[in-house]
């Protein structure tokens, strides 16, 4: 498969880009973050992305998606990347959607239609300290009767104030650290014991500290098998760590773009100043930068479509460097930008605060690099 | 089974059956690569593997049969390049005479170049060497002074390059020359010359590995004939625009000097990691030079998707004229970052310069030769302005 959008990914690339632009746009999403929104985003958009087919991206056909890949997901994701625009899209429709797959029918069977049409939101409870730490998960869900009783705290669950339902992961056996004893569970938002406190994060998106205090849940809430979470875990995080590194690409891009539109027309000392050599050879080297990050986020997208062994690697590879980059991008951005950079009426601020809270989610550049290394043997 | 499959089948066995032995061990140094020409050095093995497969035409896979070549399919060429990585089968013919010149020849060339030089390049009989830099023309090639005079029949070359690469090993030089003092970029011609012409003198330079891969090249008034037969002109393209022919060839050799950034090589870590010990955890003692490695391993699987994807959408006339000098800028960038790796974790070991144990100094001597790389074939800095001009569009000062 070459290394480049086919041309059914590229439609769908423009029809993406059209909506985001015209729904989904900065404008969109300042609007949101000025009235305080508790959401964090707009339900009205989020049944625009049902009815454009988008939510089902990653639903097979038979139960009424599109039956597409991680490539396309992607496609959408560097759109909203490049737009701001707020949406539940990556932790429902991406992640949240490919922990069901792994799940059983009955699960799919539920969950399914309200994605489809855009009245469900899915949040991930994954995250249990200030950084990513999937290995160390220690929340506890013991056997009770039919089901199991969750206790423990969750925190970074973004838009798990609006979530009606949770994908929690929780230690069913063993201790942090162990590779087995892992389970995922479809938690409902109103289960009793379960409290939510949403906080306004860098980038105005909300996320929640999660409490379970004896949240009882019963068998049938389980997404795969029962201590054997850990396989559809690393599944969700793969299309979760692949999709936020599309929107991430998507960040660095939209910024670059104000960046160079910027110093194409700003003038100084008579000059404009993209016409300085300091300015072009730093611009020049974000460009080639971004090309590779581009590269290496649609490998892993491609690699993770084909079911690839090694799709692991390359996924963490793609979210090392399309962070890496993006945050290049966001800086050179605000300092090329000079004054106005640091302004809350020009837009180059608010793409380096989505890119530094896209950062931590799913872990971050370095905790990705470490991975790779460990993936290498050392 | 498919055409393509058969052809991948057939070419196994023959391989197998004819590959010597000796072209099957990993190269050493750059002394292991076969250059062939009028006065070769070959190794054993190396002749006999360069016959066969120049008898195939695969010294050339990809060239047309009439010029010496296999006249194989883009599809076809990848496979047996595939497949001889695979057996670790060793390239049978270097030159930049398949690198550089053949593609300008099969571009610009009339069908008498193509018939008279081609094909004693695809059989490894006259050797090649370049002549485009000169002491006053780096970056500013366009800038060079080395003057070809019109004598009637024959031209007379008179100045001094600098950087040719095995100028006192090759048989013939593809030269940059000035035909016309007036114009800077329409009046250089693209000349070929027999090095063995009076007045032609090499000196090797002497560069900070200790190796002379680079010669000076000086020419007192060289008497160049305009032609070596009927149609074969002495130069390739028309006179006073061989700067065309320049161009494009430097677009050809800076994506293949960008390589895939990586010397084909695996994770320097996992490669380091016993030499250094591992602590209780089985990571790589050495907690700051485990984090480089990691990261370079970052960049390198990166590039090598970039690389890909460059040869993918090039393929498809999808890429950006200018995308050759960002990969070129890029490649050569994080090859020089990981050779500074590899000598930081040899430590002092890798500073012997002469001594058995360091196989004559090869982990140094490689490390300062990728120096040159942003710098040969346009530096890094010119790589950067081409990108900002033609991609971003950012206007000039």
């Amino acid at each position: 498969m070459p290394l480049y959008l086919n041309d059914d990914q590229k439609m769908l690339q423009d029809s993406a880009a059209d909506f985001m632009k015209g729904e989904g746009n900065v404008a969109h999403f300042r609007e949101f973050r000025d009235k305080n929104c508790k959401d964090g985003f707009s339900h009205a958009l989020w049944k625009q992305f049902a009815e454009m087919g988008f939510t089902g991206i990653l639903v097979s056909e038979d139960e009424g998606g599109l039956g597409l890949g991680h490539t396309e997901a992607g496609v959408v994701l560097e759109e909203i990347g490049r737009n701001l625009t707020p949406s539940p899209f990556l932790a429902t429709a991406v992640a949240g959607v490919e922990a069901l797959n792994a799940g059983g029918k009955a699960l799919r069977d539920k969950y399914f239609p309200g994605i489809l049409s855009g009245d469900s939101v899915l949040a991930l409870a994954i995250d249990e300290g200030a950084k990513h730490r999937p290995d160390q998960i220690a929340m506890a869900a013991t056997r009770e009767g039919n089901g199991f009783k969750l206790d423990g705290k969750k925190q970074f669950v973004v838009q798990g104030g609006s979530a009606d339902t949770l994908i929690v992961a929780a230690r069913t056996s063993g201790s942090a650290g162990d590779d087995k004893g892992l389970t995922l569970f479809a938690v409902d938002t109103n289960s009793s014991g379960l409290s939510r406190d949403s906080v306004r994060l860098v980038d105005s998106a909300m996320a929640a500290h999660v409490e379970f205090d004896g949240v009882v849940v019963d068998a049938d809430a389980v997404v795969g098998e029962v201590d054997e979470g850990g396989a559809v875990l690393q599944r969700m995080l793969n299309a979760g760590r692949a999709g936020s590194a599309a929107e991430t690409l998507g960040v660095g891009a939209g910024a670059m773009d104000i960046t160079v539109e910027y110093i194409r027309s700003r003038k100084q000392f008579d000059t404009i100043i993209g016409s300085f050599q300091a300015l072009q050879h730093r611009t020049a080297h974000l460009y080639s930068e971004m090309e590779i990050a581009r590269a290496t986020v649609l490998k892993a997208q491609q690699m993770l479509d084909e079911g690839s062994s090694k799709a692991d690697m390359m996924v963490s590879v793609a979210k090392a460097k399309a962070g890496n980059t993006t945050a290049l991008s966001v800086r050179e951005g605000v300092q090329m930008h000079g004054g106005v950079g640091m302004t809350d009426e020009y837009d180059i601020g608010l793409y380096m605060k989505r890119d530094r809270a896209l950062a931590e989610f799913m872990g971050d550049a370095n905790y990705h690099t470490n991975l790779v290394a460990e993936m290498h043997g050392y | 089974m498919s055409d393509l499959e058969s052809f991948r089948e057939e070419t196994v066995a023959w391989l197998e059956a004819n590959c010597p032995p000796e072209m099957r061990q990993p190269m050493v140094d750059e002394n292991d690569i076969c250059w062939g020409g009028k006065n070769p050095t070959f190794k054993p093995g190396q002749k006999e593997w360069m016959d066969k497969m120049a008898a195939k035409g695969w010294t050339v896979p990809d060239w047309p049969k009439e010029y010496g070549g296999g006249g194989l399919s883009r599809a076809e060429t990848k496979i047996l390049l595939q497949e001889m990585g695979r057996l670790k089968i060793r390239s049978p013919l270097s030159s930049f005479g398949i690198w550089m010149l053949g593609p300008a020849l099969l571009h610009f060339g009339t069908e008498e170049q193509k018939l008279h030089f081609l094909p004693p390049i695809a059989r490894g009989e006259v050797r090649w060497c370049q002549g485009y830099s000169e002491p006053g023309s780096g970056s500013d090639l366009a800038s060079l002074q080395t003057s070809a005079d019109d004598k009637g029949d024959h031209y007379l070359i008179n100045g001094q390059k600098i950087w040719t690469s095995y100028a006192d090993k090759a048989d013939w030089i593809f030269c940059l020359t000035r035909t016309d003092k007036t114009s800077k970029h329409k009046g250089i011609s693209f000349m070929l010359f027999d090095m063995t012409n009076k007045g032609v003198e090499t000196k090797p330079i002497v560069l900070i590995s200790g190796q002379s891969a680079f010669c000076e090249t000086f020419f007192a008034d060289v008497e160049v004939p305009k032609s070596y037969g009927d149609g074969v002109s002495s130069v390739v393209g028309e006179v006073n625009r061989g700067w065309d022919v320049a161009k494009y060839l430097l677009g050809h050799e800076r994506s293949m000097i960008s390589g895939d950034g990586s010397s084909g090589a695996t994770s320097l870590g996992s490669k380091f990691a016993d030499q250094f010990g591992r602590d209780e955890m089985g990571r790589l003692d050495d907690p700051m030079l485990r984090a480089q490695m990691a990261e370079m391993d970052i960049d390198v699987l990166a590039f090598r998707a970039m690389a890909e994807r460059f040869g993918d959408t090039f393929k498809a006339n999808l890429c950006h004229p200018a995308q050759p000098n960002m990969m070129k800028y890029a490649g050569t960038e994080i090859n020089k970052r990981r050779h500074e790796l590899i000598m930081s974790a040899g430590g002092s070991e890798v500073l012997e310069w002469e001594s058995d144990a360091s196989s004559g100094g090869l982990t140094a001597r490689g490390w300062l030769r990728t120096k040159a790389n942003s710098i040969e074939g346009g530096t890094s800095e010119v790589m950067l302005n081409v990108v900002s001009k033609q991609i971003l569009q950012l206007p000039n000062a």
